[in-house]
């Protein structure tokens, strides 16, 4: 598995040099997330807060010096804008040369609306720069329509910046613009799998296979894929989401033929690897709605797994059985409810006790509902640690 | 209030029973866990080592002076925030009110200032002077100011403007796209309500087929997803359980499973919170995860559950905090994911954020502290659904209420 972003050639010729340092660790909500780095404890912090070096001007190994926009001749008749920070700013970047000169010439070109190849261009150079300005890529988007440019080509470049940055929202949302306007998928799973490669549960990835294949109605292979994905890694949630997502999406889980099969495959994965929380909670997911004590002889051959291939999880599954059958069978059901609440408290003390405090409280939402025969059952049951 | 002494529960005996169980199985998922475990075992051991008696400390100082510094400038690595500096306003202003350290009233007047200039001519806010309107930024940017809490920061705000920028994002089925042109997911919804609900500029139509968009976000999980079909997600689940409750439809979820779900994404051995089922353990879902429990405290006390504690959060408090004081600070200043990982001002923020909701339990009339550590690792409490500190809620909503509700000018999906 990958763990640095990896930089395409023409990034690497012009790059701003990433300190190793304080890169904004920065987690899906706006932007950038830094891939899963090994552990790298030579953080030299102080390196970042002095600024960086930038690439030395002169490139001894390639002809083709870069310049900035202010010095060139064919952008002599723009004025470029600068940023409008105020005179007392805050949360002043300490932008480089580049970056500045970059800017301040899309500025110009945003302010006079310019539609020109040297402006769609420059908006490559900005995205380069800082892959996460929204506003550059809305004005590509414009450009890429007025000025009626080859969306192959486009479909080219954003394979190469995805692949340079597959955790980054705009590139995602680019790509698909480009694929519903050429209205062409034929690309997509193939591309998308091979990110996933890389890394199996970049959200972005899941979520635009997930438009590609509702909106093209591309279900028949993925089944198959998805499969694969959880042969390679049994573990892996997102493909458990997925297998979810396909099924629902075209058989559905009402013929018991399928629910069945599904069951049976869920069963088959908890004895491969009974630590697993993903493959119990699909069990548990695909059941839920038609009542998870409805499904007959499941409870059978949970007590038997118990024995041999016992977890939490699985513990946690015979509560959620118990308490169906107390909320869908009627009759004497106080054995259930002890069951259940030794089971609770067998969680809470000793098997699960990170969750000490939620067993509690689904151990006295069950006996509160169930009205065990005990009449010490009071609301908010006191402390006991 | 309760002080905890030691023994701490990463210190005890039966931590180490609590590593993942990987049966045998390798995979990449349990590789990763692994090496994780092992990276927060080092750092337990060397803290053993060094300290005969446990005592976990804030350090308060380094992050103070890491988040003064930060208000101001910023090295270039930053660049890749361009785009949403009022993010930026934001983390380090939260921050700093939960260390309870005051900002100068000058910088408090140029933040507003700036923020003033973040202001798109058609409403809303974006990630810096002269970029396009954004619902991430406007969260960010209304929240600061709401931080600020002064007239001058108030008066920043344009609702009229405001109001017709979320109509412009506004989508038929419920559901909103971040910024004209752009990508919809539940995150949108939240930033929507969330402004929307300070400044007093809901209108009966705005949030109209919302909420049933962001309960088909619910999956089978119990968690949220993105949008609708995607894998459960800390974040996503935050930003739609919020969202939920401000247009007071949280009992339109599935409580139960979603309860389920967030209280299984506590790590049994990290003690901190993984944002999805076999993820790993990172700093920020401190809040994004653990600050749901608060949020489905309420919603079932208002479903009318007596069986509620009256206590704590249906969490492991002390081990939270224990994962983030132990595991999550840079001694330089800064809090962070995960031993290993760089210091920033998001999870310095959120890292602080979970840190106050696993030390104060709490509702309108009860109030329980626990304190990991010594006292003066007390944070002030944040506002579970906003996360910015309760005063300010309230210092917002009242100002805001003696405004009327502006009247709506624009339709809705023009910039879709």
């Amino acid at each position: 598995m990958s763990a640095t972003t990896q930089r395409s050639d023409v990034a690497n010729k012009a790059a701003l040099v990433q300190p190793a340092t304080e890169r904004p660790a920065y987690y899906r909500m706006s932007g950038i997330e830094e891939t899963s780095h090994v552990s790298s404890g030579l953080q030299d912090e102080r390196r970042s807060e002095e600024g960086v070096e930038e690439e030395p001007e002169i490139d001894y190994e390639n002809p083709f010096r870069y310049m900035f926009y202010r010095d060139r001749k064919e952008w002599a008749d723009l004025e470029p804008v600068p940023q409008d920070d105020g005179p007392n700013p805050v949360v002043k970047i300490a932008y480089s040369d580049k970056f500045t000169d970059v800017y301040d010439y899309f500025r110009a070109l945003l302010k006079n609306d310019e539609k020109s190849d040297r402006a769609f261009t420059l908006t490559a150079e900005a995205i380069e720069l800082n892959a996460a300005n929204y506003t550059v890529w809305h004005y590509r988007r414009v450009l890429l329509q007025a000025l009626e440019k080859d969306l192959r080509e486009e479909m080219r470049y954003i394979t190469a910046i995805i692949e340079d940055q597959p955790k980054n929202y705009q590139v995602w949302h680019h790509r698909r613009m480009v694929v519903e306007w050429l209205n062409d998928p034929s690309e997509e799973l193939e591309f998308i799998a091979e990110i996933l490669s890389q890394d199996a549960k970049n959200y972005h990835a899941w979520q635009h296979r997930q438009w590609v294949l509702k909106e093209y109605k591309l279900w028949d292979s993925e089944l198959v894929y998805v499969e694969q994905l959880l042969e390679e890694d049994v573990r892996n949630n997102s493909a458990w989401n997925q297998r979810h997502y396909v099924i629902s999406h075209t058989t559905g889980y009402s013929d018991p033929a399928i629910l069945n099969r599904e069951v049976q495959y869920s069963l088959k994965q908890i004895k491969k690897a009974p630590h697993n929380e993903s493959v119990w909670n699909y069990l548990k997911g695909i059941l839920q709605d038609r009542g998870l004590s409805s499904h007959p002889g499941l409870l059978e051959q949970i007590l038997e797994l118990k024995e041999t291939h016992c977890s939490p999880y699985l513990l946690g599954f015979l509560v959620d059985i118990y308490e169906d059958s107390l909320e869908n069978t009627s009759g004497d059901q106080e054995e259930v409810l002890s069951k259940a609440l030794e089971l609770c408290e067998l969680l809470a003390q000793e098997k699960d006790t990170i969750r000490r405090e939620y067993w509690r409280y689904v151990g006295r939402s069950l006996q509160t509902k169930y009205c065990s025969s005990d009449p010490s059952t009071t609301s908010s049951a006191p402390e006991t640690d | 209030m309760e002080r905890v002494p030691a023994p701490f529960r990463c210190f005890s005996e039966w931590h180490s029973s609590e590593k993942f169980t990987d049966d045998g199985v390798e995979t990449v998922t349990s590789v990763e866990q692994r090496k994780v475990e092992r990276s927060i075992q080092e750092v337990i051991s060397v803290y053993k080592q060094i300290h005969s008696l446990p005592q976990p400390t804030l350090l308060r100082d380094q992050h103070y002076q890491y988040l003064k510094k930060g208000l101001h400038h910023l090295a270039d690595a930053y660049a890749c925030l361009d785009a949403s500096r009022p993010w930026l306003c934001y983390w380090i202003l939260h921050s700093l009110e939960l260390l309870e350290e005051p900002v100068p009233t000058s910088i408090a007047s140029d933040v507003c200032k700036f923020l003033a200039r973040c202001q798109s001519p058609t409403g809303g806010f974006a990630g810096g002077p002269g970029q396009a309107a954004h619902l991430a930024p406007t969260y960010a940017a209304v929240n600061a100011l709401c931080i600020i809490g002064t007239q001058e920061a108030y008066n920043v705000i344009d609702r009229e403007k405001l109001l017709s920028f979320l109509f412009s994002v506004k989508q038929p089925d419920g559901s909103f796209v971040m910024h004209g042109g752009g990508e919809v997911d539940v995150r949108s919804a939240y930033c929507a309500a969330s402004v929307a609900s300070l400044t007093n500029i809901m209108t009966p139509t705005l949030f109209q087929n919302t909420p049933t968009w962001i309960v088909s976000c619910q999956n089978w999980e119990g968690g949220l997803g993105g949008v609708p079909g995607l894998e459960a997600h800390g974040g996503y689940t935050f930003c739609g359980t919020a969202a939920m409750v401000i247009l007071g439809k949280e009992h339109m979820l599935d409580l139960k499973t979603l309860l389920r779900w967030v209280a299984s994404r506590q790590m049994r051995f990290e003690g901190g919170f993984q944002g999805r089922c076999n993820k790993l353990v990172d700093g920020c879902y401190s809040f994004w995860q653990a600050g749901l429990l608060p949020l489905l405290h309420r919603a079932l006390f208002k479903e009318g559950d007596s069986t509620l504690s009256l206590q704590k959060w249906m969490f492991e408090q002390q081990a939270l905090q224990e994962y983030i004081l132990l595991c999550c600070q840079n001694t330089a200043g800064g809090l962070l994911d995960k031993p290993g990982k760089s210091r920033d001002f998001y999870h310095t923020c959120y890292c602080l954020s979970g840190l106050s909701v696993a030390q104060h339990f709490g509702n309108m009339d009860l109030h329980h502290e626990l304190i990991v550590g010594q006292e003066e690792n007390r944070l002030a409490p944040s506002h579970p659904v906003y996360n910015i500190c309760p005063e300010k809620v309230a210092r917002a909503i009242q100002h805001f209420h003696q405004l009327s509700v502006p009247v709506p000018a624009q339709k809705e999906g023009s910039s879709a």
